[in-house]
């Protein structure tokens, strides 16, 4: 387990300019994204901003609709900026890049892949060497404890299995930035806590930068560093606060309450 | 090549209709006089002459090897040509929407055409002989094998890419690496429903003017009304159409490990 701690990371240190407030690893700018529906456009983001820092594990709350996925796809590159700029380290974001990992809902394994070689997947594909994938990998599914299943296929996993796979992957390929959609949705409360402590051992270790978009106010108090509120109708950014609580949280604690029902008061009727 | 799993039950269920369809058959031609069908005993005796002769000794007997092997090279010929036409068509259809846009409405309008309304153009343009056999068959294995091929790459799940993309896969590299592997199994489905119709075919194809592969021995016997040649001629045939989708499917279950539906 301990091998997380020997990711290679690429420099990020030292990147900062001279003595003014150090680069942000992710800076979105003024963003609008508009799609056309029939003849009609649809605004699904209109004008967020925000600055995230490298390491900083922030979720992206709100009720269904507000633009959460469609910012996140937009950070993947998947999708582009109506209006507004998107960089990392300061570069405009032009595509999908391995440096940017995006953990699925539904997991988006390679089925005809066993999760060994799903892990690698990443790996492989960038030509590093044979043995250097293997290794990679091995080491990724350790660390989110599926050796037994290591040779096993997708199909033959539960969803929480399976999403563990989809992080290892993402691990393994080195990504700076973890984008992570909705990932526990789908799975049961029990696999869903697991896997959140697992996650922030995870991040604290690799010193990930991590962009989680939930629904779950508790969820999102559990694990942020940030917790950004989004709203419908047009999608947009109505608060972005800090979670100061130190780690690891107790959700049953008065100070944890309190900001659940802070949060709650801010999404309105929606918790 | 036996089905994993095959349990006793389904063996002796399995085996029930058939068995049961012989013991009709037999009663229903034993003792009469005279019957337009012969009975299973005169038609297993005949295809032992057929394959190993001694019995009659005829023209017919012994030949059953080198009938089966002129079907089989068809069949198999027919095919392997069918696939290496139609699976880089299929995949270009399904993947490049010129090729789509040039060759899909043709195909559309020449897929209704059943196979045997192909024969007499066949025999005009090819000749009576093997040829025209060679090409119904390739043309029987041909569709099932591009429509499958054309599914398959065109319904790749749109996530996959996307996993792809953000993983470092180069867009010249994600039809190996993802759309393929992806496509087996309904390409592997296309592939085994070819070879079912190369069978299906191959007795149309040999039914005029060839002389030999076991359509034409039918045929030839049915002119003769040497029927129990005629239905050892379809037993042989169903026993190698079932072999060979035997091994496709085995292959399948090797190769495809990973698919719920073949695995
Ligand atoms: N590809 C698309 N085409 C058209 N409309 C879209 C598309 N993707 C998202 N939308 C619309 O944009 C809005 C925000 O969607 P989304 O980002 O998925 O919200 P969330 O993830 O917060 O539930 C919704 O109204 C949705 O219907
Ligand atoms: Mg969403």
């Amino acid at each position: 387990m301990d091998d997380a701690t020997s990711l290679p990371r690429p420099a990020a240190e030292g990147r900062g300019r001279g003595g003014a407030a150090p680069l942000p690893i992710l800076d979105i700018q003024r963003v609008t994204k508009r799609f056309a529906f029939g003849a009609e456009q649809i605004t699904a983001l209109s004008d967020a901003s925000l600055r995230i820092a490298k390491g900083e594990f922030i979720c992206l709350i709100g009720p269904s609709g507000c633009g959460k996925s469609t910012l996140l796809r937009m950070v993947a590159g998947f999708e582009t900026a109506s209006t507004g700029s998107l960089l990392m380290w300061g570069k405009p974001i032009a595509g999908p890049g391995p440096d940017r990992g995006m953990v699925f809902q539904d997991y988006g394994l390679f089925p005809w892949l066993t999760v060994v070689q799903n892990v690698g997947f990443g790996p492989a594909a960038r030509g590093r060497p044979k043995a250097e994938v293997t290794a990679t990998a091995k080491r990724f599914v350790d660390l989110v404890g599926l050796t037994r299943f290591a040779d096993a296929y997708p199909h033959q996993l539960s969803g929480g299995m399976k999403q563990r796979v989809a992080i290892a992957r993402v691990l393994a390929n080195d990504a700076e930035v973890v984008l992570m959609d909705e990932p526990f949705g789908a799975l049961d409360a029990m696999t869903r806590e697991r896997l959140q402590e697992e996650l922030l051992e995870v991040w604290a270790r690799a010193k990930l930068t991590v962009l989680f978009v939930t629904h779950a106010i508790e969820e999102a108090i559990f694990l942020s560093d940030r917790i950004v509120v989004m709203s419908p109708g047009p999608g947009r950014i109505i608060a972005d606060e800090r979670v100061a609580l130190p780690r690891p949280r107790d959700p049953t604690s008065l100070e944890f309450n309190a900001l659940r029902r802070r949060f709650a008061a801010m999404l309105g009727g929606h918790h | 090549m036996t089905p994993q799993g095959l349990s006793t039950r389904q063996v002796v269920l399995a085996l029930a209709a058939p068995v049961l369809g012989v013991l009709a058959w037999h009663l229903a031609t034993q003792g009469q006089a005279y019957s337009l069908i012969p009975s299973p005993y005169d038609v297993a005796v005949q295809w032992w002459d057929l394959a190993f002769g001694g019995i009659w000794d005829d023209l017919y007997s012994g030949t059953l090897l080198a009938h089966t092997f002129a079907s089989l090279s068809r069949v198999y010929g027919g095919f392997a040509l069918a696939a290496l036409v139609a699976l880089p068509m299929g995949m270009l259809i399904g993947r490049v929407a010129v090729v789509r846009d040039l060759l899909d409405p043709t195909l559309q309008i020449l897929r209704p055409i059943p196979v045997t309304a192909w024969l007499p153009l066949a025999m005009i343009v090819f000749g009576i002989g093997p040829r025209s056999a060679f090409f119904l068959v390739f043309l029987g294995a041909f569709y099932p094998i591009l429509l499958n091929t054309i599914f398959g790459v065109k319904n790749v799940e749109g996530r996959l890419f996307e996993a792809a993309a953000m993983l470092g896969v180069s867009p010249q590299a994600v039809f190996w690496k993802v759309v393929l592997p992806a496509s087996l199994p309904s390409i592997f489905t296309g592939l085994r429903l070819g070879l079912g119709f190369a069978w299906v075919v191959i007795v149309v194809g040999e039914m005029t003017g060839v002389q030999t592969g076991l359509g034409a021995i039918i045929m030839e016997a049915r002119q003769l009304s040497r029927t129990e040649i005629v239905i050892s001629g379809m037993v042989t045939i169903g026993v190698l159409g079932f072999l060979s989708d035997q091994l496709v499917q085995w292959l399948g279950r090797r190769l495809l490990r990973w698919s719920p539906q073949h695995g």
